[in-house]
């Protein structure tokens, strides 16, 4: 636990050193706050005080951005050679993946900890459904854990950052919107495994402010899933040098 | 703690990079491992640091195999990777910070290990630059200090002299010399004058297979079987001292060279002829000026046992 915490603080730390995080916090910020307050389907237009707009911008820009904070993770190490540094350093395999995995995070959390002014406005505004919108900072904080999953997977079979980042995306993207797009054009069983895999079926639902431990279990397993795949790809060094 | 290995053998395919390959050593040993490019070395290092899995055969550390408890084995191994990997955009104290907490070395202790890193390993003056500041030899230093931090009991240092200018590296042998009076260290190198100068046993490994292993004295003599003398006589006719040589007992085969009384004696396998030599000379009157042994060379054991 303790080797956890050591290196997701280092990644931390090089998420900000390298001025990724405050690129991406910026960007993060601003876009969803343009168009939470300023334009399209904003909160004056819509004249509700819910953050329901906020949470779709977010379910957009944390699907771009998170393979951009995941794509170095690992394939930058595989490219320099520390991997070889860290894995001979005493932790384990998974102790890394979860280190890095849980630094993403972080980022992400200190992100949606900067939209909080959002809902003191709000609530001073108005009738503010705090259940629905805690709800919708759980579903973004889940589906990050899916995407970060997804994410690391792809730089761990890579050596290119590039490649890593394009890699996630296009996997990333049958999540969050190829498997919904294609749900209605199937009947019956297979259609039902299309509506169950896509991601924004589960995240429309906690966002709605329903909590459901089948929506949970999906995401974590998702992210699971990947940290899984993450370590069997270190692992494949045993095979070929 | 000592390190043993039996009958390691590890494939890549078809390509047994490894090939049962045993041998020990013991605390308090420098063990200087040679051979070309491509015959196991880097391969048989990262197996006994855990980087990658043992394929056949065992490795004992401390009466501990590796492939039992390898977490808790890690924090008593020092690793300097080959081309000495480092997080470029880090500054040099905090890399040394990170490394000694991942390996587990107390809070309280972690300051003063650092300090003694940064003093034995000359770094004082760039502690604060950040690594990809610094030069090739400074980035060697640092991946000394952090493969030392810990004080671990092993230190395996892939290629740990490279890179550094020739004042560094008698400063780098030395400091590899002390720590190896009570550490384990394995070393590997392609200059061969370091492993005569740094190690207490050499190990030659060629294509997997271990095809020496000894002090650099028991290579010699191992290899040269025989003694060869370069003499040089002067005050006498060539062919007179040939054919005196010639007749000394000891003496197997006599070669004129082209500088003018000049000599190569080969002596008989066992025997010396230096004796022999002098003796004739001062019966004869002539005045010896030169007697050179020649000693073979690590680098002739190394090219006969790895040239295929």
């Amino acid at each position: 636990m303790n080797a956890i915490w050591i290196i997701s603080k280092r990644e931390l730390q090089s998420f900000f050193d390298s001025l990724i995080a405050y690129i991406m916090l910026v960007a993060f910020l601003g876009f969803s706050g343009f168009f939470t307050w300023l334009y399209g389907q904003d909160i004056f237009l819509i004249g509700q005080t819910s953050l329901r707009g906020f949470f779709s911008i977010a379910y957009w820009t944390l699907f771009f951005f998170i393979p951009a904070l995941t794509m170095r993770l690992l394939a930058e190490e595989k490219k320099t050679g520390t991997i070889e540094l860290l894995l001979t350093k005493a932790v384990s395999d998974r102790e890394v993946v979860l280190g890095k995995f849980l630094a993403t995070l972080l980022l992400i959390c200190i992100a949606l900890v900067f939209t909080i002014p959002y809902v003191i406005t709000l609530s001073n505004i108005g009738n503010l459904d705090l259940g629905a919108t805690i709800c919708g900072y759980l579903g973004l904080v889940m589906m990050s854990i899916t995407y970060i999953g997804i994410g690391i997977y792809a730089s761990s079979i890579t050596n290119n950052q590039i490649v890593a980042f394009l890699l996630a995306l296009f996997i990333g993207l049958f999540f969050h919107i190829i498997f919904d797009v294609l749900a209605p054009n199937f009947t019956g069983w297979l259609g039902e495994i299309f509506v169950f895999m896509s991601l924004s079926t589960h995240f429309e639902s906690i966002s709605r402010g329903v909590l459901d431990t089948k929506d949970i279990i999906y995401f974590l397993s998702l992210g699971a899933v990947g940290i899984l795949l993450v370590e069997l790809s270190l692992a494949k060094r045993n095979l070929n040098s | 703690m000592d390190i043993v290995i039996e009958n390691l053998t590890k494939k890549y395919g078809a390509q047994r990079a490894v090939d049962n390959i045993s041998f020990k050593v013991k605390t308090g040993e420098i063990l200087g491992f040679l051979g070309p490019n491509g015959a196991g070395k880097t391969t048989t290092m990262k197996m006994i640091t855990n980087y990658i899995s043992v394929g056949e055969g065992e490795i004992n550390i401390g009466g501990n195999s590796i492939k039992k408890d390898p977490d808790e084995l890690k924090k008593h191994i020092g690793y300097l990777p080959e081309n000495n990997p480092l997080y470029h955009e880090m500054p040099v104290i905090d890399y040394l910070e990170f490394c000694a907490s991942l390996q587990g070395v107390e809070k309280s202790k972690i300051q003063e290990r650092i300090r003694e890193m940064v003093i034995k390993c000359g770094l004082n003056a760039e502690k604060h630059k950040k690594i990809a500041e610094l030069s090739k030899g400074y980035r060697q230093r640092v991946g000394l200090a952090q493969a030392m931090i810990h004080d671990p009991e092993i230190l395996i240092l892939d290629e740990p002299t490279t890179g550094l200018d020739p004042n560094q590296i008698v400063e780098i042998r030395k400091l590899i010399r002390d720590l190896g009076k009570e550490k384990t260290v394995i070393l590997s190198t392609h200059i061969l004058p370091e492993v005569e100068a740094t190690c207490d046993r050499i190990l030659i490994i060629n294509r997997g297979k271990i095809v020496a292993d000894g002090t650099s004295e028991t290579l010699r003599a191992q290899a040269q079987g025989q003694e060869v003398l370069k003499i040089k006589i002067e005050d006498a006719e060539s062919s007179e001292i040939e054919s005196a040589l010639k007749n000394l007992d000891s003496v197997e085969k006599v070669k004129s060279l082209s500088e003018k009384g000049a000599f190569e004696i080969e002596s008989k396998s066992g025997s010396s002829s230096k004796r022999a030599v002098f003796e004739s000379c001062v019966k004869n009157k002539w005045v010896l000026t030169e007697m050179i042994p020649y000693e073979t060379k690590l680098e002739d054991i190394f090219r006969n046992l790895t040239v295929n």
